[in-house]
């Protein structure tokens, strides 16, 4: 029911009209279109020259002062001839479109609102129709009943009614299964009125759409038959004969096909223009609920906002063996485009993930952990990008390197499974062949050889019928086989980092522990590194040595994850644990905390929860909180972390122990 | 796949069957007589009578159309009452004419249209606004309109082409090509800017999807997830466009072949309608219905091909 006012709104006697006159090339076209009319009603006052009035003294002058656009090969004023022909031109394409409106529109709609045995009936016949060959088709009515360009035009209408009333249909249909026509029918509207009041009004846009845009057609069909000699006879005047008289004197006076040319070119962009504009404006309404997004950038320039305390020296939280680590992130921001302009999404995070270490990152969903994953391998999307810090992986800084050094790291040292297996593998080739372009692009070989090894890499993640399954494209695999299958893509370049998006939120639960298992045991034989994204803490309890949590783009704590669990040192980890004894859903509000993530644009200058957080004061909100060291390995963006490790944290640990 | 090939044949056999009784209806219903018209001003009743009575003239409608059903069945469309000629001969002759138009037309639209989308999707930018460029000209340009403008250019100023006639391939394969740029320049330009905004947006939508970035993630080379991941998935509605184009240019090739004196199909209609030559113009409705039915099916089954989730084993 939420959607009802949406939909109400939209239905309010749109002001199509005004949207569509708003626009300059829209009111150009109308203009011209107009212009056309008018020129070839009032030819008989306004023309210099009579259609027919030949001078052969002056036959082919081009243009000039007494013939502004020349003469023909007969002395004929080419200006009066194209006002005089307009008239039978624009006549054609008016009856053509009328035959379209009526019957095409028509049928749609009925078909639409109908359904049933008509819309079935209506369907099949479209699919039969769609394959008549119009103009051969048309040829015969004309070949049958003569030079009948009116009849010849209806049925030209006719004939192209069944791909309009196709479009129609499917508008029809749409507003039709909108909740307020259902309303209005449940109300015991007359259908009717539902038909009159509710449906009509919002079909009505795909419908100038479809016969502005047959119009343009149609104009133009209508000279090529002309052209043909199916029109109008000699010497009566049409833009199509006047270019075959144009052609037959090419070579003399080439100037003669431009005349015609150009005022008929004009006139289907203009029907073809108009049409788009329709579409725009019909498109415009609908997704325009919210208003626009201003121009001006709002400013979270980072210049203006103090983000680190000079009082309070940010020390990063290290791991505990003091072996180099193998990815090591420093004070990373990116940036990513969005309606607010360039948007800081990911802001100073530190992150370190020793060789062979599993480490999560949790949070809730759009916090920054999936760009933080995409940051390091340079798979930022859009024109996003790091805009300061930086991240070394095995000892090379990747900021600011060539693109080919993040490249040649893709695959070979880093790689990634992601949230949903079923649209992250190709769905148009088999995952075997998926996984053995990778393994040769890594290490080479035969073909042959890299499917075989395809097949290895699919029995090692534990594929029944490894065989079979290469041979399989992904939508005939299970959610829990396609994810196997995406493991064993991203082991093709026997990578020493994996960056594990999500990757059991979109399984089944029995799934899920199967899908960790595997992941635990590829790692461990592999010697693999895990940076384990997710937001439900009881995988990142079983898998994760470290954990870092996420909030609004920064890490605000992080820890050995026992440590963590037991004594949080952010309020925003302790009510994210309070809250999801198991998990955390995407988008579903935590319960322990009130109020909601605010969106990257809102971000406060101090501390990102401070407004959810009970324990906030005005020092909070101050200034930028940096990362503290509150006890050995722990990190927090806390002022007032002291404190939470007081209260009653002290039953909680009791509670995770016992 | 087979009930997919079945059903649409199905669908062929009653279009066809439509339009040819269509054109038949029609034919009946029209003023004048088809027997006064082949005897020409001076004939007696009697061979009159005689005449209609030979052609089924003299009978229902109905069972002209199905004496004419039964022949064309056979291949026999009859013969032209205006020249005389047997139209299934006629229209023999004259198909390769329109076939070479259509092929090389959809061969030149196609992989002109697809390479201007894909560099468009991948470049975007200058690339992309030249195609909206083209696809509004190719839009509002009369077809029969430009062909003259090309042949005044390209065959009158500067005769780089001939500017009509047709050479067969079989004659001389430089000439059968020469003589062919003109009027596939003519048909491809509007299509070549269609193609070209329809595989654009497929290639954008296939190449924002979540498998991109899992095989550039894990190491798949730029060229290979555009061209082969990303494009075979982008084919897939860009192979419906093929079928719809190559039907399109029946359409064209009335106007085109008029335009340069070939002597196809096309310019065979527009004669014979000139001349109210109706079993011609029948026949080459029915040829013309034939190949939409061939072009559909060969389009179907590419289709299939490249999804996998339409072939079924």
């Amino acid at each position: 029911m939420t959607e009802l006012p949406s939909a109400v709104r939209r239905h309010r006697p749109a002001p199509m009209v005004r949207t569509v006159l708003r626009r300059p090339a829209a009111l150009v076209c109308l203009a011209y279109l107009a212009l056309l009319v008018l020129a070839s009603l009032a030819a008989p006052w306004l023309a210099p020259h009579g259609p027919t009035a030949t001078d052969l003294d002056h036959v082919l002058t081009g243009p000039g002062a007494a013939h502004p656009l020349g003469t023909d090969n007969l002395g004929r004023d080419v200006l009066s001839r194209l006002m005089y022909g307009g008239r039978p031109s624009l006549i054609d394409a008016a009856v053509a479109a009328s035959t379209v409106l009526v019957v095409g529109a028509g049928c749609g709609v009925t078909a639409g609102f109908l359904g049933g045995w008509f819309d079935r009936v209506f369907s099949w016949a479209v699919d039969v129709m769609l394959a008549i060959p119009v103009l051969v088709t048309l040829l015969v009515v004309l070949a049958v009943v003569g030079d009948h360009q009116v009849l010849a035009m209806a049925v030209l209408g006719v004939l192209v009614s069944p791909g309009v009333a196709r479009v129609v249909r499917g508008a029809t249909l749409a507003v039709r299964q909108e909740l307020y026509v259902a309303a209005a029918r449940v109300s015991g509207l007359g259908r009717r009125h539902i038909l009159v009041r509710h449906v009509l009004p919002r079909v009505a846009g795909p419908v100038v759409v479809q016969v502005s845009l047959f119009a343009g057609g149609a104009l133009m069909i209508d000279a090529g038959l002309s052209y043909l000699g199916f029109g109008a006879d000699p010497p009566t005047p049409t833009w199509g004969n006047m270019i075959a008289d144009a052609a037959a004197v090419t070579d003399r006076q080439p100037w003669l096909l431009a005349p015609p040319g150009v005022v008929l070119g004009l006139a289907i962009l203009a029907c073809g223009v108009l049409g788009d504009a329709v579409r725009d404006a019909g498109a415009g309404r609908s997704t325009t609920a919210t208003p626009p997004a201003p121009r001006s950038r709002p400013s979270r320039s980072r210049a203006s906002r103090p983000r680190k305390g000079t009082s309070h020296p940010p020390v990063p939280a290290s791991r505990t063996d003091s072996s180099p680590a193998l990815l090591s992130i420093h004070d990373a921001t990116v940036a990513l485009p969005g309606p607010h302009g360039m948007t800081t999404v990911v802001e100073g995070v530190d992150l370190d993930i020793g060789p062979g270490e599993t480490v999560g990152l949790v949070g809730e969903s759009g916090c920054g952990k999936s760009v933080t994953g995409r940051a390091i391998l340079g798979l930022l999307p859009g024109r996003g990008e790091i805009t300061e810090g930086s991240i070394v992986f095995d000892g090379t800084e990747l900021v600011g390197a060539d693109p080919r050094t993040v490249r040649a790291l893709r695959g070979r040292r880093i790689a990634l499974v992601s949230q949903t297996p079923l649209t992250s593998l190709d769905p148009v080739i088999p995952v075997g062949g998926q996984i053995a372009e990778l393994v040769r692009r890594h290490h080479g070989g035969t073909r042959r050889a890299a499917r075989a090894r395809a097949v290895e890499l699919l029995r090692a993640v534990r594929v029944a019928e490894p065989e079979h399954v290469a041979t399989c494209h992904v939508h005939e695999l299970s959610g829990g086989m396609a994810q196997r299958a995406a493991i064993a893509l991203a082991l093709a370049g026997e990578p020493d980092l994996l960056i594990a998006d999500e990757p059991t939120t979109a399984l089944d639960a029995g799934v899920r522990a199967e899908v960790l298992d595997l992941l635990r045991q590829v790692q461990r034989e592999r010697g693999l590194a895990v940076l384990l994204i997710s937001h439900d803490w009881k995988v990142i309890s079983r898998m994760c040595r470290r954990t870092y949590v996420m909030y609004a783009g920064q890490v605000v704590e992080s820890g050995p994850t026992a440590d963590l669990l037991a004594h949080p040192r952010h309020p925003y980890t302790a009510g994210l644990l309070a809250s999801a004894p198991g998990r955390a859903a995407p988008r579903e509000p935590l319960r322990a905390i009130p109020g909601t993530v605010p969106a990257p644009h809102e971000w406060p200058p101090g501390c990102h929860f401070a407004a959810r957080c009970a324990l906030a004061t005005p020092a909070c909100a101050a200034a930028a909180v940096p990362l503290l060291e509150p006890a050995p390995d722990r990190g927090t963006r806390c002022l007032r972390h002291t404190e939470l490790g007081k209260g009653d944290d002290r039953d909680r640990a009791t509670a995770v122990r016992s | 796949m087979l009930r997919l090939i079945a059903r649409r044949l199905l669908v062929s056999a009653v279009l066809v069957l439509l339009v040819s009784l269509l054109t038949f209806l029609l034919q009946a219903a029209a003023p004048g007589d088809t027997a006064r018209t082949i005897l020409g001003d001076h004939y007696s009743p009697e061979a009159h009578r005689l005449l209609a009575h030979r052609l089924h003239l003299d009978e229902p409608v109905l069972v002209q159309y199905a004496h004419w059903l039964g022949q064309a069945l056979r291949g026999d469309l009859g013969s032209s009452p205006i020249s005389g000629l047997d139209v299934g001969a006629e229209i023999a002759g004259r198909l390769p004419v329109t076939l070479s138009l259509i092929v090389c037309t959809t061969t030149v639209t196609a992989v002109l249209g697809v390479a201007l989308g894909v560099l468009s999707a991948v470049r975007g930018g200058r690339i992309g606004r030249a195609v909206d460029l083209v696809s509004l000209i190719g839009y509002a340009l009369p077809g029969f309109w430009l062909a003259l403008v090309l042949v005044a250019l390209l065959a009158v100023a500067v005769p780089v082409f001939p500017a009509t006639g047709y050479v067969a391939f079989a004659d001389a394969p430089a000439g059968w090509a020469r003589s062919l740029v003109l009027p596939v320049a003519t048909l491809a330009l509007p299509g070549i800017a269609v193609f070209a905004k329809q595989t654009r947006d497929a290639m954008l939508e296939a190449l924002s999807r979540d498998f991109v970035t899992t095989l550039r993630a894990n190491g798949a080379s730029r060229a290979s997830v555009v061209l082969r991941h990303a494009l075979r998935n982008a084919a897939i509605p860009v192979v419906t466009l093929v079928g719809l184009t190559s039907v399109g240019l029946l359409s064209g090739t009335v106007f085109v072949e008029a335009v340069f004196a070939m002597p196809g199909l096309g310019g065979l209609a527009a004669q014979a309608t000139t001349q109210h030559d109706i079993p011609v113009i029948q026949g080459v409705v029915v040829v013309f219905t034939l190949v939409v039915v061939a072009v559909n099916l060969a389009v179907d089954l590419a289709y299939a091909r490249l999804n996998p989730k339409v072939r079924v084993p």
